[in-house]
């Protein structure tokens, strides 16, 4: 197996649906002569041209809105956000446009196509730089959401999000693109809404996406050193949810912790916990706690970033409350 | 008979050089239109039809002149006021009404209603209700057509209340930096809403932002479809023929108010008039008679069967029954 970084992992993937597929093609700003905000597309202007590797203008709306418009007409593009916070100014293209043409045209139309760029706070970008778009767009039906923590899952993700024949969206992290992993040599694709067991446990079920999964292993970490057994369910996608994955775990551990890279009011972590308590609540022996953002426009200085975004060490204290220990 | 004639507007250009067939079957179709709308306007009344509806009835022959500037594979990109244009392009006037109705037999099956008309089959690609969104979506359209070399021209209708809003102007940017066959056509029926232009516009004259998007551009009052037809066809084939996008504003009035809610009180009964006696549809039908000899009792007669026409639209429309419970499932995700 090859050790790449998640940057490279996400060129690859691009870079092979491109080889297998002339109608896909990627358009965003300076993904092509600059080769790409966080060098995601390193390469690929030079192999494929300017026909398949589209520099933009800072237009948001514009360039999201002409990869759904080509999308309908049959092509496969791949929007990339420099930052999905800049996806805010593109939200009406993605909800109203992306999400509801198939629908709203009694099927006549679809979107095929991947928005993808990274999410949620990377380090002392500022409030409006360091926001997590997950709640927002998994609120929406017609789209899916993936979100990825590894090279292998970036990659076999990015692959399947490319193919699907639904708007899909892909969260990855300014601060996440340099980290490595073992991806596989040979082609290989991983299916939308198949969660990852990151690390079996019996004693509680600790539920991360994106960002969070290296908080969740940490935390798993120093609980083990407490004498308590964490399994680490990565989601890796959020629309469509793995469901049985997290039941089947909550009724083995009878226990449940959230941790999200997002605000505490009606998340993606606030889904879940309903969710399990409608699914599973004579298997609970604890509330289901959830560990996030506090609720606050994210601050520039480096401490108080650190307080506003969840630690390994709240995790774990949420981990022992729910165990009833510590 | 004499004082009248003498008040009538005289017949234009492109009137005066249509054969009458031409003008036969553009009055028919423009016809099509304004009877089809009255009789949504009668169904609202009665409650078979709710939510929004906006009317046509003033600007049929834009939607008649394109269609006849358009070639096989074209694409329509609409407003909400849609109705004309999928009548133009020759969609079902039962399949519209029932989707004014929310009936299965809709043309999208009853899930989109007035606003968002679609028929691939025939150029009609919506019916959109956000305002200026669907700018950007014409944009992509033309840029699959220059990406796949398919030589189909993407056609984009606005109204001139869209063109302050961003996805307006981001989308003419990038047509007009990437040269993508698409034409844009302002229909300027001089009232955004309930706003006239002086309120809504800081310069009025709406190409002078063609200039700015590198776009040549074209402005004029609307008389009649074949002025529409001819005008249009020149930006077409500079689509077509040298990819370049253009803007174009035409120059109309909606003798309806924005939609069913509104009564129009924000306009004057001699501004209304004024408009009325230059309808390009009346006009049509006195070139028919002026210049071709065809009588009234003739043009009575189409009337009258385009009147049936929509009477039994309305009627197979009412009787299509109401989508099945599991309908609103359908479409959300593409399976495969």
């Amino acid at each position: 197996m090859a050790v790449l970084q998640i940057r490279e992992a996400i060129r690859d993937a691009m870079r092979e649906e491109m080889l297998r597929d002339d109608r896909v093609f990627l358009m965003g700003e300076e993904v092509g002569h600059y080769e790409g905000a966080y060098k995601c597309s390193q390469g690929l202007l030079k192999e494929f041209g300017e026909k398949r590797v589209i520099d933009t203008p800072i237009t948001e709306t514009g360039f999201a809105g002409v990869g759904i418009g080509a999308a309908m007409c049959g092509l496969r593009p791949i929007i990339e956000f420099m930052t999905f916070n800049f996806s805010a100014v593109a939200f009406d293209q993605i909800i109203n446009n992306a999400a509801k043409i198939h629908h709203m045209t009694g099927g006549q139309f679809h979107a095929p196509m991947v928005f993808r760029g990274p999410n949620a706070a990377a380090h002392m970008l500022g409030s409006t730089h360091s926001q997590a778009f997950d709640t927002f767009y998994a609120h929406i039906p017609g789209l899916k959401v993936v979100s990825v923590a590894t090279p292998k899952d970036a990659k076999g993700l990015l692959k399947a999000a490319i193919r699907d024949p639904n708007p899909v969206i892909f969260f990855e992290s300014e601060v996440q693109y340099g980290v490595k992993g073992e991806v596989p040599e040979e082609e290989y694709l991983i299916e939308l809404g198949v969660a990852d067991i990151k690390r079996e446990g019996a004693d509680v079920t600790l539920l991360c996406w994106g960002q969070s999964v290296a908080i969740a292993l940490s935390a798993a970490e120093l609980a083990q050193e407490k004498g308590l057994d964490v399994e680490v369910i990565d989601l890796r996608s959020l629309r469509p949810l793995d469901e049985q994955a997290i039941f089947d775990s909550v009724r083995k551990t009878n226990r449940a912790v959230v941790v999200e890279h997002g605000w505490p009011y009606g998340g993606v972590g606030s889904h879940l916990i309903a969710r399990i308590q409608e699914e599973c609540f004579d298997a609970l022996d604890a509330p289901v706690l959830k560990v996030c953002y506090e609720d606050l426009p994210m601050s520039y200085a480096e401490n108080l970033e650190h307080l506003t975004i969840p630690q390994p060490s709240q995790v774990l204290e949420a981990l022992e409350e729910v165990s009833y220990r510590g | 008979m004499d004082g009248q004639t003498r008040d009538l507007p005289p017949l234009t250009e492109g009137l005066k050089a249509a054969s009458q067939d031409e003008l036969a079957h553009a009055f028919k179709e423009m016809l099509r239109i304004r009877r089809f709308e009255e009789n949504a306007t009668r169904a609202y009344t009665r409650g078979k039809i709710s939510g929004f509806l906006h009317l046509y009835i003033g600007q049929e022959a834009i939607a008649i002149g394109t269609n006849l500037a358009m070639r096989e594979g074209d694409r329509i990109v609409a407003t909400y006021r849609d109705h004309g244009f999928a009548l133009a392009q020759g969609c079902d006037a039962t399949a519209c009404m029932a989707e004014l109705f929310g009936r299965s037999g809709g043309l999208v099956g009853g899930v989109g209603g007035s606003m968002h008309f679609f028929d691939r089959e025939k150029g009609m690609w919506g019916g959109y209700a956000i305002i200026g969104n669907h700018v950007p979506l014409a944009a992509g359209h033309a840029f699959a057509a220059k990406y796949l070399s398919d030589g189909k021209v993407t056609i984009c209708f606005l109204g001139d209340g869209a063109v302050g809003i961003g996805p307006t102007h981001e989308g003419m940017t990038l047509a007009g930096l990437w040269g993508l066959p698409v034409v844009f056509v302002v229909e300027n029926n001089r009232y955004s809403m309930g706003t006239p232009l002086g309120r809504t516009l800081p310069v009025e004259d709406i190409t002078l932002r063609a200039q700015g998007y590198g776009m040549e551009s074209d402005r004029f009052e609307v008389t009649d479809p074949f002025q529409v037809r001819d005008r249009l066809k020149v930006a077409v084939d500079r689509a077509r023929e040298e990819s370049k996008p253009t803007l174009i504003e035409l120059l109309t009035y909606r003798f309806r108010g924005h939609s069913m809610s509104d009564p129009g009180k924000y306009r004057t009964k001699a501004e209304l008039d004024g408009f009325r006696s230059r309808d390009p549809m009346e006009m049509t039908r006195r070139a028919l008679i002026e210049l071709h000899g065809v009588t009234e009792d003739a043009l009575e007669a189409v009337d009258e069967a385009v009147i049936e026409e929509m009477d039994v639209a309305m009627a197979s429309a009412d009787a299509s029954p109401q989508p099945v419970p599991e309908h609103r499932f359908k479409n959300v995700y593409v399976e495969e």
